[in-house]
């Protein structure tokens, strides 16, 4: 198996709030090698959300390790950590953050221009980060004059361009329709099985299936692991019946 | 569903006659799944056959006054009531009923780690779930009609995980408003989450 993409160990999360301390995360361990794509779930305030930010260096845990293709996050500099945020991570968020005043490939080509990429090169990245998401053909249009299916597709396209490894998406079906969320699995699925390292956090058990593990957290500990059974031995009641 | 396992987890909380088990039965599982008295005596039988349960009182086992026997379980009775709670009900094998009657008598069984018997099944109903999802994108994926049946078995799947997470979120509520636990008769299975360091918000 090839190197793990990101890999956190011990992984914990204090809050202070005057005298008390709030465990965000408790001694979270999670690796995830290319081609894999792990679902995390989790009730409100379970801690999903905090392991997604800290495994994208967008939090900093109170102790642990956070290893991005190698890169022990918490010793690296302000400027190297911003450099690993935008070349290594791709991040898919609920609120898609997409700029209405810039087209679709405008708003994917923007963040490698930030990054100091040649603004024609950055296009034609962008551009083949559309036509890999399917919507090639939409490159010119604005985000108002797409489908919130269309709208998403950017986003993950935008999480995609480059050469980045390691794609977080936090509740990425968000207000989608069923069929149009599947859509949205399937392409984040595909990504991963062409290399990426993936994490997702959801609370639809359904969308979480599509993943080859399940972390499941509570209060901040992870508290069991699933993955697909093999065969129909497992769909058997373990403990014997009447 | 097993009443087997449903009678042994009533005696865990102590020695008692058929028809009390009857009633205790019916009143932890709302009367929705109601035994007759005869299904009950034929199942301790059989119990005390297999050595799970014992006669309660005289060595000889003769009847009370009133000419019932009380039983009891045994070691190995406990056993049986702790594998049953640590492991999740089959997703064909059984009726759905059996999980919603152990998690009725999960509550009510002293000693038992209700989270973690949620999370067992929970674990066990979502790896049927990614394994429907595979089925879904290898085999079924132009096959309109096969996707659809497996869809079906998808969001039933979804549907008692959504249950389960319902559940753990009511009885982290319950627990919060009882600071202290009852002692415990039985030690929770073995493979149990620390539900000991929940922090409570």
């Amino acid at each position: 198996m090839s190197a793990p993409v990101l890999e956190l160990s011990g992984v914990t999360r204090e809050h202070r709030q005057g005298d008390l301390v709030v465990h965000a995360l408790r001694g979270a361990d999670l690796t995830v090698a290319p081609g894999e794509l792990v679902a995390v779930m989790g009730a409100s305030g379970s801690g999903k959300s905090t392991l997604l930010h800290i495994a994208g260096g967008l939090d900093t845990p109170t102790a642990g390790q956070v290893l991005v293709e190698g890169q022990e996050l918490t010793r690296l500099s302000a400027a190297a950590l911003a450099a690993v945020r935008r070349r290594s991570v791709g991040y898919v968020f609920q609120d898609l953050n997409l700029i209405p005043a810039l087209t679709a490939v405008e708003n994917v080509s923007l963040p490698r221009e930030l990054d100091g990429v040649r603004g024609r090169q950055a296009r034609a990245e962008a551009r083949a980060a559309l036509d890999e998401v399917g919507i090639g053909e939409l490159a010119d249009r604005f985000p108002d004059e797409m489908s919130g299916g269309q709208q998403q597709r950017v986003a993950i396209a935008r999480a995609l361009v480059g050469e980045r490894r390691l794609l977080l998406a936090d509740e990425p079906t968000g207000a989608l329709d069923s069929t149009t969320g599947e859509e949205v699995l399937r392409l984040l699925r595909a990504r991963c099985a062409a290399g990426a390292a993936g994490v997702l956090v959801t609370h639809e058990a359904r969308h979480a299936a599509w993943a080859d593990r399940v972390l499941f957290l509570r209060d901040g500990v992870v508290v069991d692991t699933s993955g697909p059974v093999t065969g129909a031995e497992s769909l058997l009641p373990a403990g014997g019946g009447a | 569903m097993s009443i087997r396992h449903g009678l042994l987890a009533l005696l865990e909380r102590g020695p008692s006659h058929g028809y009390q088990l009857r009633a205790q039965f019916d009143s932890a599982t709302g009367a929705t799944w109601p035994l007759n008295v005869g299904q009950v005596y034929t199942t301790l039988d059989r119990l005390e056959r297999d050595g799970l349960v014992a006669q309660d009182g005289a060595p000889d086992g003769s009847p009370d006054g009133e000419g019932r026997i009380a039983y009891r379980i045994t070691d190995a009775g406990r056993a049986e009531v702790r594998t049953w709670f640590g492991s999740p009900v089959g997703s064909r094998a059984a009726p759905r009923d059996e999980l919603a009657i152990k998690l009725a008598l999960a509550v009510t069984t002293p000693g038992v780690d209700v989270l973690a018997v949620v999370q067992t099944q929970r674990s066990a109903t979502m790896s049927t779930l990614q394994e429907l999802t595979r089925l879904k994108v290898r085999e079924a994926a132009d096959d309109l009609a096969w996707s659809l049946v497996l869809d079906s078995l998808v969001f039933r799947a979804e549907a008692e995980i959504r249950w389960l997470d319902h559940c753990e979120a009511r009885v982290a509520r319950a627990a919060a408003r009882r600071p202290t636990v009852p002692p415990a008769a039985a030690t929770p299975a073995p493979e149990a989450a620390p539900a000991g360091k929940r922090g409570r918000r």
